[in-house]
């Protein structure tokens, strides 16, 4: 029982630079969904069931302009495959993990609880009851600021305390925390320019899939062809 | 949009994100999966960490066009250094906030 108050306590401790960076956005998504016309319990029912930043707000512009739902619907498939990657990489991390525990824990994907978890587990000091909890706060973070949006977004002024950068800011150090060798640098660098590129070529946010997938496979076959050679990874 | 259709909506959104989260995760955690696959997944969060922050370093949104020079890039250079130095990720939060807040006032 203690032990499990210590997992919910840790969660809760790596959880906050998640919720800090998740507020503004929240926040702005309420105000644009309170002038597309959605009301509070609406807003509120879309971050419990769906839980996808990027997506609600296309959802939100979509609605607003008078989208079909199954145009709607499609969007938000394409855009969060990308979880689809996030989803395989975490699951070496639960070998033998109830089905009932790891749909749960499923639920609170984000690219966010996706990074930290996946920093966390590969240090070794993270218990799966951690993460789970970092995956509720941040929903529950969530939840909050979308609704609190649709009542006192437009009183808070834009950029304040550069608080926009929280999560950039936070997936730089994550992105160090994962630079664990020349060959993980070199997947990094190699993602960032696949990225930049995708991104100004490919329409929607399919960058991010193609992008990660053209660098890992990149860097995997680095690392094979070093091997080879004799030379350490 | 009526109330139906809104619920509808919602509910469709929710299983077509939910099932790309939950699927790969049930299934792989039960299954060996093969060494070359392990090691090629390694690398998929440098990857996709890198691959989510680029675009909001080096490009400009609607119309997307490539930009050197954004206060989200010169912001980066600092946090990036007091990441590598410190290795705190609720420093790094902070600096970076502050680098931004700070660089909108001077740019």
């Amino acid at each position: 029982m203690a032990q499990t108050f210590d997992c919910v306590k840790e969660g809760m401790k790596a959880a906050w630079p998640i919720c800090l960076g998740y507020f503004p956005i929240g926040l702005s998504l309420g105000v644009l969904a309170q002038k597309g016309g959605l009301l509070p319990w609406q807003v509120g029912l879309m971050s419990i069931v769906v839980y996808a930043g990027g997506s609600q707000f296309i959802a939100v512009a979509m609605i607003g302009s008078g989208a079909s739902i199954p145009a709607i619907v499609t969007t938000t498939f394409m855009v969060n495959l990308r979880h689809m990657l996030m989803s395989s990489a975490l699951a070496v991390h639960f070998p033998g993990v109830s089905r009932r525990f790891l749909a749960l824990f499923a639920y609170g994907l984000t690219d966010e609880s996706f990074a930290v978890n996946m920093v966390r587990f590969n240090r070794g000091d993270w218990e799966r009851q951690s993460a789970l909890t970092l995956n509720q706060a941040t929903n529950f973070t969530w939840f909050v600021s979308t609704v609190a949006g649709v009542y006192v977004g437009q009183f808070i002024p834009s950029g304040a305390l550069g608080i926009d950068y929280a999560l950039t800011g936070m997936f730089i150090c994550l992105l160090v925390f994962q630079l664990r060798g020349p060959v993980f640098v070199a997947t990094a660098l190699m993602a960032a320019f696949c990225s930049v590129v995708a991104y100004l070529w490919l329409p929607g946010n399919a960058y991010v899939i193609v992008a990660s997938t053209v660098a890992a496979t990149a860097g995997f076959m680095l690392k094979r062809s070093l091997r080879h050679r004799g030379g350490r990874p | 949009m009526s109330a139906t259709g809104y619920l509808l909506l919602i509910l469709c959104m929710g299983v077509v994100t939910y099932l790309p989260r939950m699927l790969p995760l049930v299934t792989f955690s039960r299954r060996k999966l093969p060494p070359w696959f392990v090691e090629w997944l390694e690398l998929i969060p440098p990857a996709i960490l890198s691959a989510l922050i680029a675009p909001t370093l080096f490009t400009q949104a609607a119309p997307r066009l490539f930009v050197l020079g954004k206060i989200e890039l010169l912001a980066a250079l600092p946090t990036l250094a007091f990441a590598l130095k410190t290795r705190s990720l609720a420093g790094t939060v902070v600096v970076g906030m502050l680098c931004y807040w700070g660089l909108h006032y001077l740019v």
